[in-house]
């Protein structure tokens, strides 16, 4: 089952660009009510299910130049512990990966859509993934205060949420399952200007 | 010559445009979720895309085309010679964690299918003395479509009194001077001046510029910020930095990264805000607030009475005018900022709006900047090609996805849509400037999905397909085409990746000397000196 869904933030309304600010306004106060501008503007959204897309065509291009992708050894024989990726479509990839792997590296490196903007460094929340079970949830370190403020900032922030790159797997993750938060933001005509 | 139309009733126009570009479909894209594969090719040629500007929103937006759309081929230009954007010019030089999202342009711009044309501006003249321009109008002729990535090159203005008084700067300006971007390499700010400095905004860039201003220098000399900065910041008499927003902390634009970051500044110390501005019970708010609430009131480790440097949040603060001495000095300066205070609409609720009330209050300071965000400009070419600028959000009209398109009323008062076959936009110039990297990324893809799906859709139009109208598919052969309409003087002055690879190696080799990653470059003419 999934966890609940956090009270949405201001913080991550804004950053996801659904910006919501606002400034109904006396006149009196128009100097002051500027900021009303693009965040009220352009682009409130909705979501929907982005369209799916050809697995091989994601490869293709990958293929040719795989330069920052994640870099993990094979696990040996009988050290193999296993992780579900469920990635946007809701396609499951059941990966043996090592100990130690992060998960960044493992979704690079077995091509999901996982971005990794920042090279794991705890600065861009582009690899947010959603545990799926407390129970493993609760068998990770907790994550730090700068893991913490990146979530904040996340899309589709759930009380499970870690970043991928922060959490490396252990034998007490066993079995981990994961779900690749679907960002897709879509607008609608009416927010033509 | 007109090529796009305004509304959807001047059909006759090149390209013809269609009532609406799929039909009937309303809303247009929100239907069940659409399988598509983009094929490669329309009448046996490759998809051709032109890309304007390098940042993260042009990058992003080539890497997911060319993942999609198969044998994608796409040209990105560039003003500068050099690429990336405010990853280089506008992201803080203490955050190289940051800049980490090269690697992916990196692998992007290695792709045979994809051409880097740096140092030209699309428009009608560079935009600095060393650089080459090409037209958009020559764009539109040469590819099946063009996306619109120039993010945001100015800046927004207070439109108060004293704006262009000497201390006064914009932290657009400043941002870039410190980053080394060219076209502020002379700004040489004054710090020396006094104590106390001003920040008006309370966005993250204002955060930046508090930190920069803060920081020990020897910190920052090992980044990859301007030499010239280093040197005029080592001599800076600033010790007091007064961060001012109009509204309060629960509608504050910064992110709580950015403010655990100047709490952690060693000997540095934080004032503390007016706690009756926070709820009572911050436990009882959502998650990312109650965490925020709890860094600003938590404050500093360092008490300011023993810092060597503090700065504080003043909040509930409008500014109204710039004050020079009185009486003026000879030329007159910057002596002091002048604010009405404000009133919240509801003091705890993030979309309160700031009310003036009648008090006033003045912040004495040689030294302020305006930090109230970026603002993107049409190209000077929209207005003749009929190309849609909402001057009002500041951005590219389009449908939210990055099909540019625009609604406008008829004169019988009917709504039409006017759409623009082949022209796309993404990131800062298409959504405003907020967001940070991880958002512009994400709306760059979203302009790339609704490019393959167009591509795939044969019922949508792209530009310079059909034959018989002047440009037949033949003449789409992008860049190889375009350079030909340029002078060779111009072409000389086109700084491609492999150009771009050796000022990249020439500044890690001055920096290395200096212990720092990189020593920039400042001056066009001193990146093109590289190439010879
Ligand atoms: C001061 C500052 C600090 C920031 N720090 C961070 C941070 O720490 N972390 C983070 O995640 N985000 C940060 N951001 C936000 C991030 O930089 C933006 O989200 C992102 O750069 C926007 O991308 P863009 O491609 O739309 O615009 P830009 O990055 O501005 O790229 C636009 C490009 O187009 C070029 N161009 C403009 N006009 C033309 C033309 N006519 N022809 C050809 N080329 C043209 C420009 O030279 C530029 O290279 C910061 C922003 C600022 C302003
Ligand atoms: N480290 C990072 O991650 C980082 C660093 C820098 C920038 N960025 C991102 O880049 C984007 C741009 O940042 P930004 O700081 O330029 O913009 P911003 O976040 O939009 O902040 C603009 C600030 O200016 C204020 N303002 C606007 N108009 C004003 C007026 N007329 N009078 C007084 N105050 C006014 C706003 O107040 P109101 O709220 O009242 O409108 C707000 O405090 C943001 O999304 C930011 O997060 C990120
Ligand atoms: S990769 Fe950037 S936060 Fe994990």
């Amino acid at each position: 089952m999934l966890p609940r869904l956090l009270p949405t933030a201001t913080r991550s309304v804004r950053l996801a660009g659904q910006s919501v600010r606002r400034y109904t306004k006396p006149s009196a106060a128009a100097p002051l009510l500027r900021a009303a501008r693009s965040r009220s503007g352009p682009a409130p959204a909705r979501s929907t299910t982005k369209p799916a897309v050809p697995q091989a065509q994601t490869r293709s291009f990958s293929a040719t130049a795989a330069v920052s992708h994640g870099h993990i050894d094979p696990p040996k024989p009988g050290e193999e512990l296993y992780v579900t990726f469920i990635d946007k479509e809701g396609g499951e990839h059941k990966l043996a990966v090592s100990k130690g792997d992060n998960l960044l590296d493992i979704a690079q490196a077995h091509d999901l859509e996982m971005e990794g903007a920042c090279g794991g460094s705890c600065a861009c929340s582009t690899c947010h993934v959603i545990v799926l079970d407390q129970e493993y949830y609760d068998r990770m370190p907790e994550p730090d205060d700068d893991e913490n403020d990146m979530l904040d900032l996340a899309f589709g922030l759930q009380e499970t949420s870690r970043l991928g790159c922060q959490v490396a797997m252990t034998p007490e993750l066993d079995g981990l399952r994961v779900k690749l938060p679907s960002m897709t933001r879509n607008l609608q005509s009416k927010d033509f200007n | 010559m007109l090529l796009f139309t305004r509304s959807t009733r001047r059909a006759s126009a090149w390209p013809p445009l269609l009532p609406s570009r799929r039909q009937p479909r309303n809303p247009l894209w929100l239907g069940a979720p659409r399988h598509y594969s983009a094929p490669a090719t329309r009448h046996g040629r490759p998809f051709r895309l032109a890309v304007i500007g390098s940042g993260p929103a042009g990058f992003y937006t080539a890497y997911r085309t060319m993942t999609r759309v198969q044998d994608a081929r796409v040209d990105m230009y560039e003003a500068l010679p050099v690429p990336f954007g405010l990853v280089r010019f506008g992201v803080a030089p203490d955050h190289p964690e940051v800049k980490n999202c090269q690697d992916k342009f990196e692998e992007v711009a290695s792709s045979p299918n994809f051409t880097f044309i740096g140092n030209v501006t699309v428009g009608t003249a560079s935009d600095h003395p060393d650089g080459a321009a090409v037209s958009l109008a020559s764009l539109l002729r040469r590819y099946n479509a063009v996306v619109f990535s120039y993010g945001a090159p100015k800046d927004r203005a207070l439109g108060i009194p004293g704006e262009s008084l000497p201390g006064v700067y914009s932290a657009r300006e400043f941002v870039g001077w410190y980053n080394g971007l060219p076209e502020h390499a002379d700004l040489a700010p004054d710090l020396t001046r006094g104590d106390e400095a001003v920040i008006i905004g309370q966005g993250n860039v204002a955060l930046d510029v508090a930190r920069m201003l803060l920081e020990d220098v020897d910190v920052l000399r090992r980044s990859d910020i301007a030499e010239h900065a280093v040197e005029t910041l080592a001599r800076s008499k600033v010790r007091r930095v007064h961060i001012v927003g109009r509204r309060g902390p629960m509608q504050a634009a910064f992110t709580i990264k950015e403010v655990r970051e100047l709490m952690r500044l060693p000997a540095v110390g934080f004032h503390p805000i007016d706690a009756s501005l926070v709820p009572p019970d911050p436990k009882a708010l959502p998650r990312a607030p109650r965490r925020l609430m709890d860094v600003l009131l938590k404050g500093s480790p360092t008490p300011p009475a023993e810092a060597a440097k503090s700065w504080s949040l003043d909040f509930l603060l409008s500014p109204t005018a710039f004050l020079p001495s009185d009486p003026p000095s000879d030329p007159p300066r910057l002596a002091a900022v002048r604010f009405a205070r404000t009133t919240l609409s509801s003091p705890f609720d993030p979309q309160a709006y700031a009310l003036p009330a009648d008090e006033t209050a003045e912040l004495r300071t040689p030294l302020a900047f305006r930090s109230i965000g970026y603002r993107s400009a049409p190209l000077p070419e929209f207005a003749a090609l009929g190309i849609p600028f909402s001057e009002r959000h500041g951005v590219i009209s389009n449908d939210g996805r990055g099909r540019v398109r625009h609604e406008e009323r008829t004169p019988d008062a009917a709504m039409a849509l006017g759409t623009f076959p082949g022209l796309y936009c993404a990131g800062w110039v298409k959504r405003g400037p907020t967001g940070v990297i991880a958002s512009t990324m994400e709306d760059a893809f979203a302009t790339a999905d609704a490019i393959a799906e167009d591509w795939a859709d044969a019922s949508v139009r792209f530009l310079n397909e059909a034959p018989g109208q002047g440009q037949g598919p033949d003449e789409v052969n992008g860049w190889d085409a375009v350079r030909h309409e340029m002078t060779r003087g111009e072409v000389n002055k086109v700084v491609h990746w492999e150009g771009w690879k050796r000022i990249d190696a020439a500044e890690r080799e001055r920096g290395a000397k200096v212990g720092k990653e990189r020593e920039k470059f400042t001056r066009t003419a001193e990146m093109l000196a590289v190439l010879g």
